[in-house]
């Protein structure tokens, strides 16, 4: 077992371990504090399958933008910790049931699949590379992405927008706080 | 050599495994967000690690679009969330029982 394998076992273990945490937590601030350390442990192991770009986009964007959104959000709204649980397992009994079929199933196909053992040789994409075949191979998805992204901008100031415009409304509804 | 491909595809199964569980059994919307986000992390993984077994840059560019579309999808569904807590006071799905806004 060579160091490489020695460091993708360790990361594995610390994503699953912290993925679990944040899933079964029941204060959503400590789920997402978990969370951020899951997503540490991605970004050490897209390094380590050769993608460091992706890596820092991973720390940049999930673990840095995204999660720390989660944390204004859950903050600003004062989510009820006590949250009801609305999980009775002999109710999701057949779902559990076909759950497992389709996960025996896909491990299955993942194992007999010829070539799927084989091992993975380190390799490495520099962000230059990655940039360059990027930008010459999908320049329409990234403008596509973009405007992905613009249009997102534009729904998340639309629905608070929204809510203005209707109380200018006259006689509109029963007057909730702003 | 690092690991045999399967031990990653396994390991992304799980974490998705965990993300689908943590939309089936909470009920609050923001961590159902933060299922779809684990989700999205595991399929990340995939098209990563599929890109270095097969030696093509193909699968690592998919992962830039897969993060820029988490994003919006955050952006969007966060901000949903709060409209919807603003009528409602509350995260419950199950309290979004009304059709009259």
């Amino acid at each position: 077992m060579s160091l490489y394998a020695v460091i993708f076992y360790l990361l594995a273990a610390l994503i699953l371990v912290a993925t679990a945490l944040a899933v079964t937590r029941k204060n959503p601030v400590h789920a997402v504090v978990s969370l951020i350390f899951s997503f540490f442990g991605s970004a050490m192991l897209f390094f380590l399958l050769g993608a460091p770009f992706l890596a820092a986009l991973e720390v940049i964007i999930y673990a840095g933008a995204i999660m720390i959104l989660f944390l204004f959000v859950i903050m600003m709204l004062r989510v009820d910790v006590a949250e009801r649980t609305g999980f009775s397992p002999v109710r999701w009994m057949p779902s559990i049931a076909i759950g497992l079929l389709f996960l025996a199933l896909s491990g299955l196909s993942v194992f007999r699949e010829s070539g799927s053992a084989a091992l993975i040789t380190p390799a490495m994409a520099s962000p230059r590379e990655f940039g360059r075949f990027v930008f010459e191979n999908y320049w329409l998805a990234v403008e596509i992405i973009s405007l992905l992204l613009l249009l997102g901008l534009l729904a998340a100031v639309l629905l608070r927008k929204g809510r203005e415009s209707k109380e200018k409304l006259p006689g509109g509804g029963e007057g909730e706080e702003i | 050599m690092i690991v045999p491909f399967n031990h990653v595809f396994m390991l992304a199964g799980a974490v998705f495994f965990l993300g689908l569980i943590c939309i089936f059994t909470r009920r609050n919307l923001v961590m159902t967000l933060i299922g779809i986000e684990i989700m999205m992390n595991a399929a990340a993984i995939v098209f990563v690690a599929s890109a270095i077994h097969w030696n093509r840059l193909e699968g690592q560019a998919f992962v830039l679009f897969i993060i820029g579309v988490a994003a919006t999808e955050v952006a969007v569904g966060l901000a949903l969330v709060v409209a919807a807590h603003r009528v409602t006071g509350s995260v419950d799905p199950d309290r979004y029982n009304f059709l009259k806004w």
